[in-house]
């Protein structure tokens, strides 16, 4: 049973204004003591130096192998990695927990810099399907196309792609920002929970579909309107976050925004009534 | 899953059995249970190419029932003789496997529907591919594995299509192997990556106008959709374009004819395609490594989009 108690003593966490009580006692799997450093440190995470600089190429390795050599990099204090040669290889770049400059001099296959918290990567080509998955935070830019899946259930950061990306752009996103400079394809935004996105060009059919919550911005024209999508007029806030938002994006510089459609959930859908499911209508 | 790949070069012949080994074997780890390919070679244009199975593919992983060879030799006698008396000169004969022919043979008329059922009516016989520059060869293994074991490697032609097939919705045999000929036009195949749900009522529909289906899976539906609406006059294009809604399901789906080569990709765009445009070279597939084992360079490529068709000549 865990004990609450104050103390005299400033913990680490509590020097950081976190809080004034310690929480003392037995887990079902271990003993906790927040006067041990380690119960501050983030597994699989390096501290790393900008300015120490690298270049990998990657033509014989594996994805394994690569993100292997990564993390080995990391662990010897490189701050900022080039990758040289990535050749559409899947998978490269996941699972970077710490600040990194991670800079990839190609193109890229399925799931890259996949589950990533915290580093800033720019890739100088193309990415494949479902890149930037379950990102946490950091910023990702990539110079040219995407292809399907782009930031799939995304929970922070920028995701940014200069170009055109493919199908269910931000699906199950469940927080931060998603900006494409090009056009999108069919089910962009489809059952995305939170966050934004913000497309310049045109998008496919069925946008927003089934989507429980967030906002998508599109600059070109619509195919269609996706199940419980609505557009719902611009504000003032909603221009002035745009505008600062493109220009971290270093895109669409001269972009009117006041032309966007803004477009959220009309929360018709089932989940958001107050109803038990033997309570609805026509409920089987 | 299943890999799909394709290219085609324009205004120049190249090692198209070598390229198409090297984007397929790329794409090896999306399924080896079997490979197909479906090469556009140089031909002198005059006589067709006519690719035969006369039985299957047992080794090891395969789903057929075991056949004596005498078998497939009395089935290759019956083939020689009807091929006679529907008026065919063999001019070259191959046996590069027990189970697998080809000819080389004079034949004057362009409807290969008569003779093709006349062929076909043999049991266990199937023909693969027939056409003047056409040829398809597909068998199980993986692409270098069936490469090697028909000597692709040196073949030339202008463009090619290839499938590296994970079998789920039928057995692992060549019959269900693609590519698939587009029965009974000359000089079509067909490659497909996905799956199509209303195979059923189409194929139903498809055999009431005396269409023939040689196997259960699903994506031979797209050869035969197509063969019967350009049999009805519409151009491959337009054939192509009506099978963005007479076929349901999620697909992506490469053909080939003698001079084109083209894409489709369905209106829910829930399978992946890489492309790759230039003006000498086209080049496709499941995957962007397919295409790096052409192009290791950097390149821009992009994803077509949901319901995009495309075409592309000699």
């Amino acid at each position: 049973m865990a004990n609450l108690k104050t103390t005299e003593k400033k913990t680490k966490a509590q020097s950081m204004g976190l809080h004034t009580e310690v929480l003392t006692g037995k887990t079902q799997q271990k003993f906790f003591n927040p006067d041990e450093a380690e119960n501050f440190y983030y597994w699989g995470t390096y501290d790393v130096d900008f300015n120490k600089r690298i270049d990998l190429d990657v033509k014989d390795l594996d994805c394994k192998e690569a993100n292997r050599k990564i993390d080995e990099l990391m662990s010897q204090g490189y701050g900022t990695i080039v990758i040289k040669n990535p050749q559409g290889k899947h998978s490269l770049g996941v699972g970077v927990l710490n600040k990194l400059n991670l800079i990839f001099e190609g193109s890229l296959g399925y799931f890259g810099v996949g589950s990533i918290d915290g580093p800033t990567v720019r890739i100088n080509g193309r990415v494949g399907w479902s890149c930037a998955e379950n990102m946490m935070a950091g910023k990702v830019v990539i110079e040219k196309n995407a292809g399907s899946c782009f930031g799939a259930a995304i929970r922070g950061g920028d995701l940014i792609c200069k170009g055109s990306v493919g199908a269910r752009t931000g699906i199950d996103q469940k927080g931060g920002t998603i900006i494409i400079g090009g056009d999108a394809g069919a089910f962009t935004g489809f059952m995305m929970q939170r966050g934004r996105i913000i497309i310049l060009g045109d998008v496919g059919i069925n946008l927003g579909d089934s989507m429980y919550d967030g906002t998508l911005f599109i600059g070109g024209k619509i195919g269609s309107f996706g199940s419980d999508a609505v557009e719902t007029p611009m504000t003032k806030s909603d221009m002035d976050w745009l505008k600062r938002k493109l220009k971290v994006a270093e895109i669409g510089d001269n972009f009117d925004v006041s032309k966007m459609t803004k477009v959220v959930s009309g929360k018709k859908l089932w989940n958001y009534d107050a109803l038990e499911p033997t309570e609805k209508k026509g409920a089987i | 899953m299943c890999g799909i790949a394709g290219l085609i070069h324009r205004g120049k012949s190249s090692k198209v059995g070598h390229e198409l080994q090297g984007m397929l074997q790329a794409l090896k780890h999306r399924g080896e249970d079997s490979t197909g390919y479906a090469l556009y070679s140089e031909t002198e244009g005059k006589n067709f190419i006519m690719r035969v199975k006369i039985g299957e593919n047992v080794g090891e992983g395969s789903s057929s029932i075991a056949e004596d060879v005498s078998v497939y030799d009395k089935r290759k006698k019956i083939v020689e003789s009807y091929l006679s008396d529907m008026g065919v000169k063999i001019v070259k004969e191959e046996r590069v496997m027990p189970y697998s022919l080809r000819y080389e043979v004079e034949y004057n008329k362009d409807d290969l529907l008569e003779l093709s059922q006349k062929i076909e009516s043999i049991p266990g016989v199937e023909i693969l591919s027939m056409g003047k520059s056409l040829e398809v060869i597909k068998d199980l293994g993986n692409a270098k594995m069936v490469c090697d074991r028909y000597n692709l490697d040196k073949v030339v032609g202008t463009h090619a299509i290839g499938h590296a097939r994970m079998a789920t919705e039928s057995g692992v045999d060549i019959k269900s192997a693609h590519p698939f000929w587009g029965y009974p036009f000359s000089d079509v195949s067909v490659v497909h990556n996905g799956q199509l749900t209303n195979y059923w009522n189409n194929r139903r529909l498809l055999e009431n106008k005396g269409m023939r289906f040689m196997s259960e899976c699903d994506s031979e539906l797209i050869a035969v959709y197509l063969a019967d609406k350009m049999r009805n006059g519409a151009t491959l294009e337009e054939g192509m374009r009506a099978s963005l809604t007479g076929l349901d399901g999620v697909f992506t789906y490469f053909v080939a004819t003698k001079d084109s080569l083209g894409m489709a990709k369905d209106t829910m765009a829930a399978k992946p395609l890489v492309l790759y445009e230039s003006d000498n070279l086209v080049a496709m597939g499941s995957e962007e490594i397919a295409i790096r084992s052409l192009l290791p360079q950097e390149i821009d490529t992009y994803d077509p989009f949901d319901g995009e068709v495309k075409v592309w000549q000699i």
